[in-house]
């Protein structure tokens, strides 16, 4: 235990050593590198609260992403071009304040994930999965076909959303924007993890049946995990769309919630940082070969394979030793 | 006389053609213990099963403290006051001993939607778990890993969660089953005080722990109860003995 605290501490402080070591050698590129890491380990640290806690194999969870994504897009493109998001019955100016954009995107991707959790937790196991990944691409198709919002080109975003007091062009401080945001959910999860709701949940996943006995209902808790999952995967998506300054239907492809899935199993399910460790190691990897080989994705599934073989408890259970997660 | 806590009238369950539960009519007293005995497959773990809402019965009905509780799901019959053990443990295997009492406090206590408070720095479910622990003899085993435990020692947890509840009524489902002489003479003690918290519903094999505990018994046999009486009368009967204890003992 003590061991996975300072494996935690470890790989946040790496994370921010090295665009600050990047900052110093003037290497903007590995500033943004890292700061795709920070993204991709909140959009895990999303779905870890589903998957790792609350046991909820969600194939789906680019819909979040993707959803959180087109806030940040329409809103801003909306301002952008000086027109209302709607009129009738009554007028949404769009915005370029990340504050505002992000809490769109937490509370969209939310409702979204309330309303496939309904329908999806009726089911379990292989039927989940397949819920949740259709819903993922109906929202893909749909943004295929949302021809006001760029269809299948996407929308770009000419200059990066406003934070009061920042200049947000310049790399590192969008860095610290994403990296802060990470540290603060981060924190969050670990409440939540030894809450009485996170008990409950923990419990929820390895016996429902004793949870009932005790007069709590397991839907409800997988439910509630599920919307908080779907929120902070959202809130991921609207940073990766002002990181790029880009948005597209391909945030919403079932690769992408292959993608974050991965880097959930590959740092460890139900670690705090598993997610982060993740999101790190895919970053790297997709940096170090896919200058290489365009299909440096064969390299990702084998080290895949080899943590789903060998090392149960993730990246970070192979280094922290212990194979289940404890408290 | 006063009510029974907890009755069923005429319960009927059937898988196919088999009659897993046959017009059963079983009540619980205040005060007392009521077992249930029977062969494997007798229909013992299913009757239990309706009388916690996991099952649906085709016929009949379940009252709990004389409210209709037939259509109510497990939920609503736990937070109206059914502790119940499993006969298979039904545990967190993952988390700590303490742990899984704790998941009973927060139930008892009906407060799952706190998210950012530390369950173990809340007093009252600390001390209420702590407290079934000790009661079962448990404390020394609180950090430990559930899934480490012995399988008698689960079967103590489990007891353990369900006095977290408080419950009305104790419905346990074989709570002996693989405790060892020793585990079984210790929970015999401890059931036959815990009879005037609550009564409890008991099915269990074990003859000994039976005959020391129960209060009335009833035998059923091919989902029929053939016989509810004393101890005393349920050992003169001779269709109890010869439908089952004659083969049994
Ligand atoms: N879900 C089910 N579907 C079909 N048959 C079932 C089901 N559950 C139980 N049965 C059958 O109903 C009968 C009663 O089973 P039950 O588990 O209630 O017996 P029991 O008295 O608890 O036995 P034991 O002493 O072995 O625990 C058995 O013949 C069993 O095979
Ligand atoms: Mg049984």
């Amino acid at each position: 235990m003590i061991r996975e605290r300072y494996l935690n501490g470890l790989v946040l402080v790496l994370l921010l050593a090295v665009p600050l070591w990047a900052l110093i050698n003037d290497q903007p590129f590995t500033i943004t590198l890292a700061t795709r890491a920070a993204i991709f380990a909140l959009a895990a640290v999303g779905l870890n609260i589903a998957l790792g806690l609350g046991g909820l194999v969600s194939l789906g969870h680019a819909a979040f992403f993707g959803i959180g994504g087109y806030a940040m897009g329409i809103l801003a493109y909306h301002a952008q071009t000086y027109t209302p998001v709607m009129e009738l019955p009554f007028v949404i100016e769009g915005t370029k304040s990340m504050p505002i954009i992000w809490l769109v995107a937490m509370v969209t991707s939310g409702t979204a994930a309330l309303l496939i959790g309904l329908l999806s937790l009726r089911t379990t196991g292989v039927y989940f999965i397949m819920i949740t990944l259709a819903f993922g691409q109906m929202f893909y198709f749909f943004s295929i076909s949302w021809i006001a919002y760029g269809g299948e080109d996407g929308l770009s975003i000419y200059i990066r959303n406003d934070f009061p007091g920042l200049n947000t062009l310049v790399p590192i401080n969008f860095f610290a924007i994403c990296f802060t945001l990470l540290c603060l959910v981060l924190f969050i999860n670990g409440l939540v993890a030894r809450s009485p709701f996170g008990l409950a949940l923990n419990a929820a996943r390895q016996a429902p049946q004793r949870v009932q006995t005790v007069g709590l209902d397991p839907q409800r808790l997988k439910l509630v995990a599920f919307v908080l999952s779907g929120v902070i995967t959202g809130l991921a998506g609207a940073l990766f769309a002002d990181l790029n300054r880009f948005v597209s239907p391909t945030m919403f492809s079932w690769q992408t919630s292959g993608e974050i899935m991965i880097f959930v199993i590959l740092g460890g399910t139900a670690r705090l940082c598993g997610p982060v460790v993740g999101a790190v190691v895919f970053v790297m990897l997709e940096h170090a070969l896919g200058g290489l080989s365009e299909y440096w994705h064969i390299y990702l599934g084998a080290l895949l394979l080899l943590v789903v073989l060998f090392a149960r408890g993730g990246l970070v259970g192979l280094i922290s030793g212990r194979a289940v997660a404890h408290d | 006389m006063t009510d029974p806590i907890l009755a069923t009238h005429n319960l009927q369950k059937s898988f196919g053609a088999l009659k897993a539960t046959d017009n059963v009519s079983i009540d619980l007293y205040p005060g007392e213990i009521h077992a249930i005995i029977g062969p494997n497959g007798a229909g013992k773990s299913t009757l239990i099963a309706q009388i916690c809402g996991e099952l649906k019965p085709n016929a009949g009905r379940i009252e709990l403290l004389g409210q209709d509780v037939t259509h109510t799901n497990t939920l609503t019959r736990a937070k109206a006051g059914i502790g119940r053990t499993f006969q298979i443990s039904a545990l967190a295997m993952e988390d700590t001993v303490l742990q899984n009492v704790l998941l009973g406090a927060v139930g008892a206590v009906g407060s799952p939607w706190r998210f950012l408070f530390p369950v173990l720095a809340d007093k009252l479910l600390y001390s209420k778990a702590n407290d079934a622990l000790k009661r079962v003899g448990l404390q020394g085993d609180a950090a430990r890993r559930t899934s480490d435990l012995s399988h008698g020692q689960r079967r103590q947890l489990e007891v353990a969660v369900a006095l977290t509840l408080e419950p009305k009524a104790f419905v346990m489902d074989e709570p002996m089953a693989g405790l060892g002489a020793e585990g079984s003479k210790t929970l015999t003690g401890f059931l036959n005080g815990l009879r005037d918290e609550a009564p409890i519903l008991l099915v269990e094999h074990d003859m000994d722990a039976v005959f020391a505990l129960a209060d009335r018994i009833s035998v059923l046999v091919y989902g029929q109860i053939i016989e509810t009486g004393t101890v005393d009368q349920i050992r003169s009967s001779k269709a109890v003995r010869e439908a089952y204890l004659g083969s049994d003992t």
